[in-house]
This record gives C-alpha cells, structure tokens and sequence, in this order.
C-alpha cells in the first residue's frame, strides 16, 4: 500500500492525484497532496511510477504498515535503494532508456518464445 | 447535471477500451472515453502487463497456435475467431511498434521481439494515441447505468466525475462495454477498479452473459501482496512448513494442490529452478514481479516465502457479455461488448491460464467493437434528440422499503461466497448452491431496498454487480454437471461428450441458464 509521501521532495505536480486509478489521494491545500483513502489503495505501484521526483513509497503489503516502520523512513529507502526503484526499472525520467526495450526475458519452454513482459 | 453528446461512448480505459475509442474515431465518429479510474494506469494491463499471442502469419505457426490450447479449453473454442483474432493481433502489435513507437526490445539475433507488452509503457501510449485522434476523455468518471431509448436500444450512460464531485450523462449513438472483467476486489494487480459493472449495465438493458462458470482464475502472488504475475512460478519449488516437497504442486496444472493445501496450512514457495542467466533475464523482463521481493527483503531464488492465491475471477477466466457479430455487437441495439467484459471464449473456450490470449482479445475485440459502434451511430444518425430513459436498478432505484446492506457490507457477503478455495477454485455442487442462496439473499437486499446517489452510487453498483456476477458464475456452473476447461466439479470429475456446449445465462431477480451449440 501507499505508505510515504515525502513533503521535502514533492513538487505539487498532482501526478498522483491524477494517475491513481482507485482515488486514493485528494488535493492538498497547501499544495502537497494528501493519502486521503489509504484503504482504497490497490497497491498497483501506478502513483511512485508516475511520481517525476520519487516522492512516493508503495510497499508490497495490502494492508497497512504498522506505525513506525523503516518503510515510512525516506533515509532508509534512500539507503536500501527502493525509493524510486520501480521508476528506474521502468526506465522513466529524463535520460533513461525505457526498460520494455530491455525486456529480454528467459522463455519458459525450449522452443517457446522470450518473455518480454 | 453536464451532458455531453457524442457517437460512440466507449465505457473503460484499458486496452479493449483504447483501442475501441481509437478505431471509432478513425471511423470519423466522435467519440467519449469514460474511465472509473485513469485512461493509462487504470486495469488489470496497466499495471500487470502481459504476454500476447502474436505469432507471425505462417500458416504451421498458425495451426500450432490455435491447436494448442484446443483441449484445455474444452473444445469450445472456434477456428474462425482465432483465425481472426491472430489475423488482428498481429497487424495491431506492429500498429504499435510503428505508430505507437512502443519500445519492444531485440533479441540476440537481432530480430525484434513482439510477443509481449509492459503495461505502464504500453497503456500510456494509448492514452496518448486516443487523445490525439481526439477522443474526449473522462477520467475518474465511473460510469453507473446505461441510458436506453424508447425501443430498447441502447443510447449513452450516466456516471460521476468523483474528482470534481458531479454527476454527468453521455447521449451517444451506441455505447461499447470494455469495463474488465471482475475480481471481486481480491486485490489482485491493477484489478480493484474490475468489478464487473459492465456486465450489470449489459444485462439490466436484457443482454446476456456466456461462459460464466469458466470464472474461477487465481493468480498466485507472496502471502499479503499483490503481485499475481505468475509466468515465473514455473521455477518454482513449492512446499510446506516444515520444508517437505508439495507433491504435485506446480503454477499450472499444480495449482488446484497449492488450493487445497493452503486450506489448512501455509505453503512456500523458492524460484530454485532457475539458473543464474535465468534469473537475469527474469528481471528485465518483469520488473514488477520483482517488485515485491526487493521491497521485503527476500532473493526468491533461495529464501523461501509464503504465498496466496487471489482470485481474479473473470479477469484470467474467459466468460462474459455474450456477443453475437464479428463487430462484437451484443444482443441489444446499440450495444458492443470488448476485452474481459465480454466472453473470451471464441478464441480460448474455457480456459486461458498463462496469458496471451486475453491480451490479444483485449486489442482484437477492442478495435472490431469500436469500428462497429462507429459505423452503426454514424448510419443512425438521429440519436441525439431520441427521448432516452435510465435503465439502472439495484443500488439506483429500490423496489421497497426496507433495511438495505451498505455497500461494504454486501462486498463482504459476496467475497465470503466467492474468494473461498473450497467454494469457488475446487467447485463442489452442495458448496455451490449453498453459496448460492446466500447470494440470492444479497441481491434481494440490494434490490429491494439499497440506494446512493452522487458519489456513493459507483461503489453500491459495483456491490451490486460483483453480486450478479458471483450468481451468474453459480448458476453457469451447476448447469455443467462435468468439468471442462477451468469450470471443474469435484462431484463431476470427467467432460462429459454430451455438454460439447456453451452455458448462456442471463436475468438479474431470477437467473437463467441456457445451452448453445459451438459453431
Ligand atoms: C496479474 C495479471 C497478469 C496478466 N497477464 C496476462 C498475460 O500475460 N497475457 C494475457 O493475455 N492476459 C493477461 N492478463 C489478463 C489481461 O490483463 C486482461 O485480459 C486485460 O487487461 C483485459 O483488458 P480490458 O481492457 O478488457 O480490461 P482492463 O485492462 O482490466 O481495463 C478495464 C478498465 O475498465 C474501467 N472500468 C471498470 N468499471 C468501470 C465503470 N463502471 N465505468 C468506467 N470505467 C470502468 C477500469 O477503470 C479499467 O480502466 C493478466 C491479468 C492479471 C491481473
Ligand atoms: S506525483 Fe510526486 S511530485 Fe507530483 S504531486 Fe504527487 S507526490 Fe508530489
Ligand atoms: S499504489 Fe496504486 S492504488 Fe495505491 S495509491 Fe498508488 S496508484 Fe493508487
């Protein structure tokens, strides 16, 4: 689930008010948008993608982390590399090459074709 | 309230929606896009991605590709719709390798390779694609009931734009359902926006469903995530607590023994079958898979991990809105059906298992139902002025008074009949009907005596339609007392030479089941 919304690192784009397909976030009124509907969250990974500045941290679980866990640390994401990892995979932002044209996977079945996706 | 006019409504943002908006417009229709969530992250493609069945037009690739599968699905599937459907597929992943300029990557021969698509990538360029063959485009705007005109054709649909807090109406020539399948917000990947609305909307317009007991797919993901990508669990080790081998556990045809097995203990799960230029590869080509096990800190390759099963109900299943043309129109007037909302099982009978053939129904049916609803309001023509009435019911307009289930209660009714491996994945008829009569009850409920409005309307609806759909799935499967395809009974072990047929079904207050002939 969306877990951390880091205000120092924010833009106040509303890319993720606008990209999250189940509404999770609202507006906020100083600018930062706001997790409005943690619950809501389908943990799709969709806003931390989109995010231009990896203010955003999804974490795997479906439900909600409990308070103070590492995960709602930005230093411990910045340290364990995951903040922005999705992103990076994806080969999204400025000089990137996007990672679909690196997706050369193994195939699953002697003579069956690579997966790519 | 706003209401737009236009030719075509397309209802859903996924691949079949897009590419239905983008050959309506071509068509020179004008055209409105109408997403529950965002036109580009918004279903299960987006954020799953997928494999998809594009095999080159030689005529032995071609006949091994439509005879593989034959017998999985049971034999329902029909040679000309694949036929079609590789035909489509094929010209439409190029479309987007030239048009799209979708990044596919090379393989070590050079060659370029076009059997598969990330979701992120592949729907952002749609949304781009639609909006500039000038598709408006209504994001966050869920559409909740079809409008209908005197003669019972269909003529737009009314919805709410939950950013902006208001409802609106689209009159159109013709309407095309590309809402997804539905997976019982299992929190399967990208599949919590797929709730079946379209097939509510479909029948309370008198529509009929097909196929609806090949409805019992579950992905596998880590215990409490949500990444049912399941291609690479074909490396996998699976087994229990205490590190003995699951005998017969396996992500195919195993997947039935992790079912029953999870049933009364934990089973794990190491990808140790993979060799080490394996496991690269495996990460360019899905970084979402490995999404879940970076961020918990475990190498799936040697630590073993506990995992579930999510249902993903008609997502990964093949049945829905039944159609009736190569056009994808449906037994309404005026109404087109695509992707998982409508049945797949043209090209896969009752089964798909590991990907591709959804993807490639998604693309297919999504570009013929759009090319048909354009063609059909463009020769109409006087739609825009026909008096038009809102056909919705459960959630819309209660029958009585009475005390009505919230929505997130009857979400929760439902799911206990539904998600359960021992009500749904291994279907036993007592089990079934049991179910059954709990579900009829919800719906009772529903109907009778829900109501919201505004904004609390698309999540009473999608309580209702997850309802339906879970009595459609139901009743279909007690009518094949067999198993085929994916619809197994344990109290009817073998296929049965006699049920060689598609199960219809159809009817909200009181279900019926029919049977049809395969062509
Ligand atoms: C994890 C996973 C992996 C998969 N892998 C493969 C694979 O490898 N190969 C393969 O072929 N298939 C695969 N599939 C299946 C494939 O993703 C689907 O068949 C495909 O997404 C269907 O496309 P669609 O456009 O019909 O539906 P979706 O992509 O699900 O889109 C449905 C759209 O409808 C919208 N919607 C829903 N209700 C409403 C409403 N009331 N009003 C307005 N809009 C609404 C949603 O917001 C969404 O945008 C996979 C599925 C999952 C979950
Ligand atoms: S997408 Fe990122 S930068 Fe933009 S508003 Fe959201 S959190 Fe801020
Ligand atoms: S993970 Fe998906 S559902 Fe959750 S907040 Fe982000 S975009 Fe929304």
């Amino acid at each position: 689930m969306i877990e951390l919304l880091d205000p120092e690192r924010c833009v106040s784009c509303d890319k993720c008010v606008k990209v999250c397909p189940t509404d999770v976030f609202d507006l906020g009124a100083d600018g930062v948008p706001v997790i409005a509907r943690q619950s809501d969250c389908q943990t799709c990974f969709q806003c931390e993608a989109n995010c231009p500045t990896d203010a955003l941290y999804v974490a795997p679980h479906t439900t909600p982390l409990p308070p103070g866990s590492p995960e709602h640390d930005v230093a411990h994401l910045v340290e364990t590399g995951l903040l922005g990892s999705y992103r990076a995979h994806l080969g999204w932002g400025r000089g990137r090459t996007p990672g679909a044209a690196l997706a050369v996977g193994p195939s699953l079945t002697p003579s069956g074709p690579r997966l790519i996706s | 309230m706003t209401t737009l006019d236009t030719d075509v409504l397309v209802v859903g943002g996924g691949p079949a929606a897009t590419w239905a908006a983008l050959r309506a417009a071509q068509r020179g229709a004008d055209v409105v896009l109408a997403d529950k969530g965002y036109c580009g992250t918004s279903g299960a493609t987006a954020s799953a991605g997928t494999g998809v069945w594009y095999v080159p037009p030689d005529p032995e690739a071609r006949e091994a590709a439509m005879a593989a599968r034959e017998g999985l699905g049971g034999y329902l599937a029909d040679r000309r719709w694949m036929g079609r459907v590789l035909d489509q597929t094929y010209a439409q992943m190029n479309e987007l390798a030239e048009v799209a300029r979708y990044p596919f990557p090379t393989g070590p021969d050079g060659a370029p390779l076009r059997t598969g698509l990330q979701g992120p990538e592949y729907m952002r360029r749609m949304r781009v694609l639609v909006r500039r063959a000038g598709v408006r485009v209504l994001d966050h705007s869920p559409v909740r009931e079809l409008l209908v005109d005197r003669d019972g054709a269909v003529a737009g649909a009314v919805g709410h734009r939950r950013q902006e807090g208001a409802d609106y109406r689209v009159r159109s020539g013709a309407v095309v359902l590309a809402t997804g399948g539905c997976a019982f917000l299992s929190k399967a990947l990208g599949c919590d926006v797929n709730t079946g609305d379209g097939a509510l909307f479909a029948a309370e317009v008198g529509a009929e469903l097909s196929g609806m007991e090949f409805s019992n797919a579950y992905g596998i993901a880590p215990e409490h995530t949500s990444v049912t990508k399941t291609a690479f669990y074909s490396y996998a080790t699976f087994s229990r607590a205490d590190g003995e081998v699951l005998e017969g556990a396996g992500s195919a045809r195993g997947r039935s023994v992790i079912a029953r097995t999870l049933l009364s203990e934990k089973v794990f799960c190491v990808l140790d079958r993979a060799d080490e230029p394996t496991r690269r590869a495996m990460r360019l080509a899905q970084p979402n898979f490995f999404l879940t096990f970076d961020r918990l800190g475990i190498d799936p390759f040697t630590q073993r991990f506990a995992v579930t099963l999510l249902a993903e109900g008609t997502v990964r299943g093949t049945g829905g809105i039944r159609i009736t043309g190569d056009d994808c129109a449906t037994t309404v007037v005026g109404l087109y059906a695509a992707g998982d909302a409508a049945t797949r099982e043209p090209i896969c009978g009752g089964f798909t298992g590991g990907g591709s053939h959804n993807a490639a129904w998604a693309m297919s049916s999504g570009a013929w139902a759009g090319a048909g609803a354009a063609a059909f309001a463009l020769a109409e023509g006087r739609h825009r002025d026909r008096p038009v009435r809102a056909a919705g019911g459960a959630g819309l307009r209660p029958t009585g008074f009475g005390a009505a289930p919230s929505a997130a209660e009857a979400i929760r009714l439902v799911q206990r009949e539904v998600l359960p491996y021992d009500i749904n994945y291994l279907r036993h008829g007592d089990r079934l009907r049991a179910a059954l009569s709990e579900l009829d009850g919800v719906w009772t409920a529903l109907r009778e005596h829900a109501f919201a409005d505004g904004s609390g309307a698309g999540r009473l609806r999608s309580a209702a339609a997850m309802t339906a759909h879970a009595r459609w799935m139901y009743h279909s499967a007690l009518t094949r007392t067999e198993s085929r395809g994916m619809a197994k009974r344990l109290d009817f072990p073998e296929q049965d030479p006699t049920q060689h047929h598609r199960v219809l079904s159809g009817g909200l207050d009181r279900v019926r089941t029919w049977t049809e002939a395969v062509a």
